[in-house]
């Protein structure tokens, strides 16, 4: 109950960094989304390129986070942004391009050669293809990719707060130096209750966005 | 242009390394693996880090197997569900959560993190056992009964080996999700390479925080190399062509 308490004592603090991580995250996350998306869709005309722009994602997610902070930190210090909220950033928009990638090229690919055909025997252009026909069915399968994204995202951005980029990391982190027992629960308790929220979120979007012909036919992902 | 990307890759790949190796001079990285008194301290740390996610795969392993079997006996089948969901809950949870929580119960020292590693490992591990075996074809497991096979035999020469694709696949995501989180282990107490990154960044040491940060990264890709050979000698052969 302490932990609560501690909660409500310090609220102003707990909304400012519930804020900033929310911010962290959902800036990262923009960003992946415009460079993984349109990549996603790229890849699936080369099928050569896909398998090694999936494998180098891959490889990209294979690296632990603290370690990937860790080399970053001499790069972007050569710019002066070493530490703090650039390489939080950066990292997460690293670390979310497998799942976006990936889900975006997969989906793509499994839309209905026979939906693709008929779009093309109306004369659709390759553009208006994709706008009308592939992207709209592949949508679920898309905001999956960032649903999963996004609960990763949460998850590392609490260990960027040892760089400095702050957010409910910053809870957990103080609290191990200072041996604070309310202080841990509550920011272990609050990034896992963040994460959850979001990936409860991002299902309800996912079920919105999903266009009502398609939600007949195929079985809702979980 | 494509065509062309392809083939400037390999000289690329060379001057990349050599960039590194550039790179690693200046910021005194080889200085520091041949200085006389860093030296020790790291293979000790590396032992330490080692031994961090030995000791949790093991228990991990063992655990979630065992819980995933469990919970696809026809005893336990009607738990599964809510399994499911507690494992995919449990995911959710940050690393750096678990391992304050195994802190705020347990105390410092590596007891305590080798129980928030293990707890973290299991979840992958058990959710692909279950789902693995779950999604062996009923006609397989029909046949073996047909031939009179007893539960513990039908479940060591056919569950498992037609589930063996999708349990490594659990088991390698464990494995690199510990060598990652098991760098955090350093914050309380566990001492393991993430000594070295923290220090670095805390003083700003170039050299320090790189002779933490490449060896836990190198150590999670041949982690996954490990895992991938794993495959070849544990997935019966016939189910290996079968896939391709």
């Amino acid at each position: 109950m302490s932990t609560f308490d501690f909660i409500i004592n310090n609220y102003r603090q707990v909304i400012y960094l519930i804020g900033e991580h929310v911010w962290i995250v959902s800036l990262a996350l923009a960003l992946a989304t415009l460079i993984g998306v349109p990549l996603g869709m790229v890849i699936t005309r080369h099928k050569a390129l896909a398998a090694r722009v999936i494998n180098a994602a891959n490889i990209l997610m294979t690296i632990p986070s603290i370690a990937l902070f860790g080399l970053m930190l001499p790069v972007l210090s050569l710019v002066g942004h070493g530490l703090g909220k650039v390489p939080a950033v950066t990292a997460l928009v690293l670390y979310s391009q497998l799942p976006i990638i990936r889900n975006t090229y997969t989906a793509i690919q499994n839309v209905p050669p026979a939906v693709v055909d008929a779009g093309k025997g109306m004369g659709m252009s390759r553009w208006e293809l994709l706008r009308e026909v592939q992207i709209p069915i592949s949508i679920p399968v898309i905001l999956a990719g960032l649903r999963t994204a996004a609960v990763m995202s949460i998850g590392i951005a609490a260990i960027a707060a040892y760089i400095g980029a702050g957010g409910l990391g910053v809870l957990i982190q103080q609290g191990i130096d200072r041996v604070h027992q309310e202080m841990i629960l509550s920011g272990a308790l609050l990034v896992s209750v963040l994460a959850l929220v979001v990936d409860g979120g991002m299902a309800l979007i996912e079920r919105l966005v999903t266009p009502r012909g398609i939600k007949i036919q195929q079985p809702r992902p979980k | 242009m494509i065509r062309i990307l392809f083939k400037v890759n390999r000289f690329f790949l060379i001057m990349v390394i050599f960039g590194a190796g550039v790179a690693a001079q200046r910021t005194g990285l080889i200085d520091y693996f041949f200085d006389p008194f860093e030296y020790p301290i790291f293979i000790k740390l590396l032992g330490q880090h080692l031994y961090l996610v030995g000791c949790s795969m093991a228990i991990a392993t063992v655990t979630g197997l065992s819980v995933g079997i469990l919970l696809t006996r026809p005893r336990f089948k009607r738990y599964a569900g809510v399994g499911m969901y507690i494992v995919s809950l449990g995911q959710t949870v940050p690393s750096l959560a678990v391992i304050a929580l195994a802190m705020s119960f347990l105390g410092i020292g590596a007891r305590s993190a080798i129980l928030a590693l293990s707890l973290y490992s299991i979840l992958p591990i058990a959710r692909n056992t279950l789902a693995g075996i779950v999604a062996v074809p009923p006609a397989l497991i029909d046949a073996a009964r047909g031939m009179g096979m007893p539960p513990g035999r039908l479940l060591l020469e056919v569950e498992l080996p037609n589930a063996m694709k999708v349990i490594i696949t659990g088991f390698r995501v464990a494995l690199i999700i510990n060598i990652g989180t098991a760098a955090l282990a350093f914050l309380i107490g566990a001492g393991g390479l993430g000594d070295l990154i923290f220090s670095g960044i805390s003083l700003m040491q170039t050299d320090k925080l790189l002779a933490g940060a490449i060896p836990v990264t190198l150590m999670a890709l041949i982690g996954d190399f490990l895992c991938e050979l794993l495959g070849l000698w544990l997935i019966p052969q016939g189910l290996r062509l079968e896939k391709q």
